[in-house]
């Protein structure tokens, strides 16, 4: 589904804080199944998840979604695609202060043009399904971590993407929280989606619900 | 078309979600632009709805007056004037007016006494205009004395007040019989204060009035465009007057409305990294912030436009009466009539209404081309 050729991201590039984040990625991914980018800190795996997932393109090398070269594409055609195909979830969270749970759920639909009324009842559903229903009105801040997470993630699934990125997602979650998620990133996979995650966390490497594993050091792939 | 209005109904639904979390901030924002939109918008109102007053009661003035001149002031119309006038080819009517102004010391006011050409008031009667009636308490059949200028006291009886709409040019009116006029101030016989003159066609006033500029060359002709357009210099004048006061507090707005509009906080910044990393584009999050400014500036456009209308129209000006209206003894108490300006609306709302959603924009534009993965390492 997603491939990846000889990618290089350099930040700072020809500058005297130059930067390689990547260095001559090679990878690819199938769909349907949960795949977690593992490896210390400052190894690259944001980076490959942010070119993953479109909200970067790579300095030189190939990406390939579902075939289609998608290194070049200007950025409209880039946001098109990332949120026609992508939900992120974020290390943080990144919700929207002073919003309600279902505000922020909404949001990446409204550049969409879907009727108003189809998207609430989506969100609704969502969180519904995340065990939020109770919580929908509530302020973003006023959520618990978890809360806040499942909040995320059902932002994250508001315009059916097929590809769900998670950078860290249980950092900051403990360990019966972790589980939960985890069990939620199964029930993904089982109903067609692709997960990719990046964690250095031994109970999400460890995980039955994680089917590949993709160990990072120093912007190299050192095992797949 | 219906993916673009569910679009835009979705950025403002999540404007108007994002503008109530900073709820006194931007409330206090949207009082202070009401605020200076009222007090633009009341003055534009009043003068304009002033001047159009002026023109309304002019409207039914004579289209010339000539008046005599001695040493560069008015004087005295002598006899023999009328004929020579009626000599001028274009005139189609013309009128000696008696008419002179008289200083009442128990008020301290001036009034203008008049003898209507019409002559229908009886000799040893008077009909006065509403000030005059408010200001000395006089009714119909009661009597009043004025002293002339001789020395003399001369007592008249109210035979009728002046219907309280004309009140704009008749608070401090005095209608009395010519003859009774001619006593009063010793005016000699075959004299007039002034000559009014009805052209057959408007498009010869001028060279009428130069023709008599010609064969009466002691006298002055006025045209009534030139009275209206010193009415209307004069509205302007305190127009002007007003807008200069108000000019600090303007300028004040300006520099609250550029700093509230055009920092960009932390937080903001934040979020537009937010939105565009869960798929908004430059484009929309400008948008988003177009829709901003437009609801703040075009709200307070609204609300201050309206309650400068009912401010001026339903409740006399009372803010700007003194200093648009003048001041006098005789007060004269009118309604304005509601009369709005398209230009001067127009005008006012791109003054409003444009700089601010343009402040808000500026800062945005930079914000919003920030690169998407940044809300990744947030």
């Amino acid at each position: 589904m997603i491939e990846l050729a000889d990618v290089r991201k350099v930040f700072n590039q020809g500058q005297h804080n130059e930067f390689r984040a990547l260095d001559g990625i090679n990878l690819s991914i199938e769909a349907n199944r949960v795949t977690a980018i593992c490896g210390p800190s400052g190894s690259g795996k944001t980076t490959l998840l942010t070119l993953i997932g479109c909200l970067a393109r790579p300095t030189s090398g190939r990406a390939r979604f579902k075939g289609e070269d998608i290194s070049g594409l200007p950025e409209r055609f880039l946001t098109q695609l990332r949120r026609r195909s992508f939900g992120f979830v974020f290390q943080q969270f990144n919700l929207i202060r002073g919003l309600s749970a279902e505000e922020n759920v909404m949001l990446p639909a409204a550049p969409c043009g879907r009727p108003q009324h189809e998207v609430r009842a989506k969100a609704a559903m969502l969180l519904d399904q995340l065990q939020l229903a109770h919580r929908r009105d509530a302020k973003v801040e006023w959520l618990s971590g978890g809360e806040q997470q499942r909040v995320a993630i059902a932002r994250a699934l508001i315009n059916d993407p097929e590809v769900l990125i998670a950078d860290e997602p249980t950092a900051n979650l403990d360990t019966t929280l972790a589980r939960e998620f985890l069990a939620i990133l199964d029930g993904f996979a089982s109903a067609g989606r692709t997960v990719i995650l990046s964690s250095h966390d031994p109970l999400v490497i460890q995980s039955a619900a994680v089917h590949r594993v993709i160990n990072m050091r120093d912007g190299r792939i050192v095992a797949a | 078309m219906r993916i673009w209005i569910e679009q835009q109904r979705a950025l403002i639904d999540f404007t108007l979600a994002s503008l109530a979390r900073r709820k006194a901030k931007n409330l206090g924002l949207l009082a202070v632009y009401t605020l200076l939109v009222f007090v633009l918008a009341s003055v534009t109102l009043f003068s304009h709805a002033l001047r159009h007053e002026a023109t309304r009661v002019l409207a039914d003035s004579p289209e010339l007056i000539l008046q005599r001149m001695v040493a560069g002031r008015h004087d005295l119309i002598p006899p023999g004037y009328l004929d020579k006038i009626g000599k001028i080819r274009g005139v189609q009517k013309m009128e000696g007016r008696l008419w002179g102004y008289y200083y009442d010391p128990v008020i301290k006011a001036n009034y203008t006494f008049m003898a209507p050409t019409a002559g229908d008031v009886e000799r040893g009667t008077i009909v006065i205009g509403s000030g005059l009636e408010r200001i000395r308490g006089l009714t119909q059949e009661t009597g009043i004395s004025f002293r002339a200028y001789s020395g003399k006291l001369y007592s008249f009886i109210v035979a009728d007040i002046l219907p309280h709409d004309s009140e704009l040019i008749s608070a401090d009116l005095v209608l009395m019989h010519a003859d009774d006029f001619r006593d009063f101030f010793g005016f000699p016989a075959g004299h007039y204060t002034d000559i009014t003159l009805s052209v057959a066609n408007p498009q010869e006033v001028r060279n009428v009035a130069a023709k008599l500029a010609a064969a009466l060359p002691d006298s002055r002709p006025i045209l009534r465009e030139e009275v209206l357009r010193t009415y209307a210099s004069i509205f302007d004048w305190r127009e002007g007057i007003v807008l200069a006061i108000l000019s600090g507090a303007i300028l004040a707005f300006a520099i609250l409305a550029w700093d509230k509009a055009a920092g960009l906080s932390a937080e903001e910044k934040r979020e537009i990294g937010i939105l565009k990393a869960i798929g908004w584009e430059t484009g929309d999050v400008i948008r988003m912030k177009l829709w901003e400014g437009v609801l703040i500036s075009l709200t307070a456009f609204l609300l201050g436009y309206l309650a400068a209308y009912l401010h001026v129209f339903y409740a006399g000006g009372i803010l700007f009466e003194p200093v648009l209206k003048g001041w006098s003894v005789l007060y004269p108490r009118f309604q304005l009539t509601p009369e709005i300006d398209g230009l001067a609306v127009v005008t006012l709302g791109f003054f409003t209404v444009i700089p601010y959603t343009a402040a808000v924009l500026v800062p945005i534009w930079r914000a919003a081309t920030t690169d998407p993965d940044a809300a990744m390492r947030s």
